[in-house]
């Protein structure tokens, strides 16, 4: 069992929303890391295969973990249409892509609790993200066993 | 005051006109003295990335539910709101939001279980708002407080409870879910997350008629006689029917039970906003599995 740890850009991001005291404010800060959700790279753009659907959360939001020399990378895809879902995506995108397996796989399933937007967006919504976190820790571990890479 | 009505040929043949606006009617009427515009959306920071110019956000959840409570917000919970979002008690309130109007519709609802007299959806929602191309902006005005009077919520004429519907077998219940959830196969949408019920299936003798049966393509509603095919014709629904609908937890519902009671007209229509969340969790409360609709069990 790896004790806690969180990131230091997750941890920059949790204490940024922290930091904010009006429900307004974090709801905008949310929607700016929505936007900030980068696209994919080319070699992933043609191959909606990899990716795993993220059915717990209410919007079509799609992930795939790259894992290479035991450092992870993150990818997500989802809707314009959906901003709260992509900046969950994009917290967990910036928040743990770089990071080691061992760095990604100790950060507590309850995070996204811990983000000061239970309040903003509601309990329910948060399990989306707390969904997303677990399915990016399920498919790091997978890559250890199997790693994958795009087709031709 | 009173906000004229729209007066579009469509809206004539439905029972209450006065409960629909067309895009075009708000586009011509937006700073409108008298009148607020509400978005409802699913997503809680859909609003945020462009609205119509003037609207004031309501989320479904953090707004209209008790925090605590599985249940709406009281009479001082809901002028607390009315207050915050600038809506006086004889304000025109026209509602609009995503998913074909579901959130709005059930935002809807709510204002009428607090009696809100004049509350309207705009037909075809945020979707055809966006897509027609009219103007929306991130800009968020600030509100002016009002002074809305404490009025406890009437659930009695327009809200079922579980017990209600234990007493209501017999009479038409209508489940709006879609056909794999009435089947049993899954107990949330294809694309929504599970939401906590222990068994799968449908309250026996519930007729399968999914929410978006009197929807179009662009979210609009069908008309009047498309809708009394669907309800009356097929259905065999009539005026004097007690109808319940239910789906999942109550917003896909308030779209049907806008459709029956301001479109088709029909006077007793409930949603059941407990929903399959509750009946496919509570003990001992009968379930059938299937297309069929299984027998309809005695009242109790």
């Amino acid at each position: 069992m790896t004790a806690s740890r969180i990131p230091p850009e997750l941890a920059a991001i949790q204490e940024d929303f922290l930091a904010l005291e009006s429900t307004n404010d974090r709801l905008q800060f949310l929607l700016e890391l929505a936007n900030e959700l980068p696209e994919l790279p080319e070699r992933y753009q043609d191959h909606p295969e990899l990716f795993e659907r993220v059915v717990e959360c209410q919007s079509p939001v799609f992930i795939f973990v790259e894992v290479t020399d035991d450092i992870v990378h993150v990818f997500a895809t989802a809707p314009r249409e959906a901003p709260t879902t992509r900046g969950f995506a994009s917290i967990l995108v910036q928040g743990l892509s770089g990071h080691t397996v061992d760095d990604v796989l100790a950060v507590p399933g309850d995070f996204p609790q811990e983000i000061g937007l239970t309040q903003a967006v509601s309990m329910l919504r948060i399990r989306g993200m707390t969904a997303m976190l677990a399915r990016i820790k399920y498919q790091v571990r997978a890559r250890l066993d199997q790693p994958v890479t795009p087709g031709p | 005051m009173t906000v004229p009505y729209d007066n579009s040929p469509k809206f004539h043949d439905y029972a209450h006109p006065e409960r629909l606006v067309s895009a075009d009617w708000l586009e011509e009427r937006l700073d409108t003295p008298g009148m607020v515009i509400v978005e409802s959306n699913e997503d809680v920071l859909l609003y945020e990335t462009g609205h119509i110019p003037g609207a004031v956000k309501i989320d479904w959840h953090t707004d209209l539910n008790d925090s605590v409570v599985r249940d709406y917000v009281d009479g001082e919970g809901f002028a607390a709101l009315m207050k915050a979002k600038g809506i006086n008690r004889d304000d025109t309130v026209v509602i609009y939001g995503d998913k074909s109007n579901w959130w709005a519709a059930y935002a809807l609802w709510v204002f009428t279980l607090f009696g809100h007299e004049d509350v309207r959806l705009l037909d075809g929602g945020r979707d055809k708002w966006i897509a027609d191309g009219r103007l929306v902006t991130t800009e968020i005005r600030p509100i002016k407080e009002t002074d809305y009077p404490v009025v406890e919520r009437q659930d009695d004429d327009i809200r079922a409870y579980l017990l209600d519907v234990l007493a209501h077998f017999g009479n038409p219940l209508i489940d709006v879910r879609s056909p794999e959830e009435y089947r049993g196969e899954r107990t949330t949408l294809p694309s929504h997350p599970e939401e906590g019920s222990l068994r799968a299936g449908h309250i026996p003798s519930a007729h399968s008629v999914p929410w978006g049966t009197a929807a179009n393509e662009d979210g609009t509603f069908k008309s009047r006689s498309e809708l009394d095919e669907i309800y009356r014709e097929q259905l065999g629904l009539s005026d004097s029917d007690d109808v319940v609908a239910y789906c999942r937890i109550g917003e896909r519902s308030s779209h049907t039970w806008f459709v029956l009671s301001h479109l088709v007209g029909l006077p007793r229509v409930r949603n059941y906003d407990g929903s399959w969340t509750e009946w496919g969790s509570a003990v001992r409360v009968p379930i059938v599995t299937g297309a069929e609709r299984g027998e309809t069990p005695a009242p109790r």
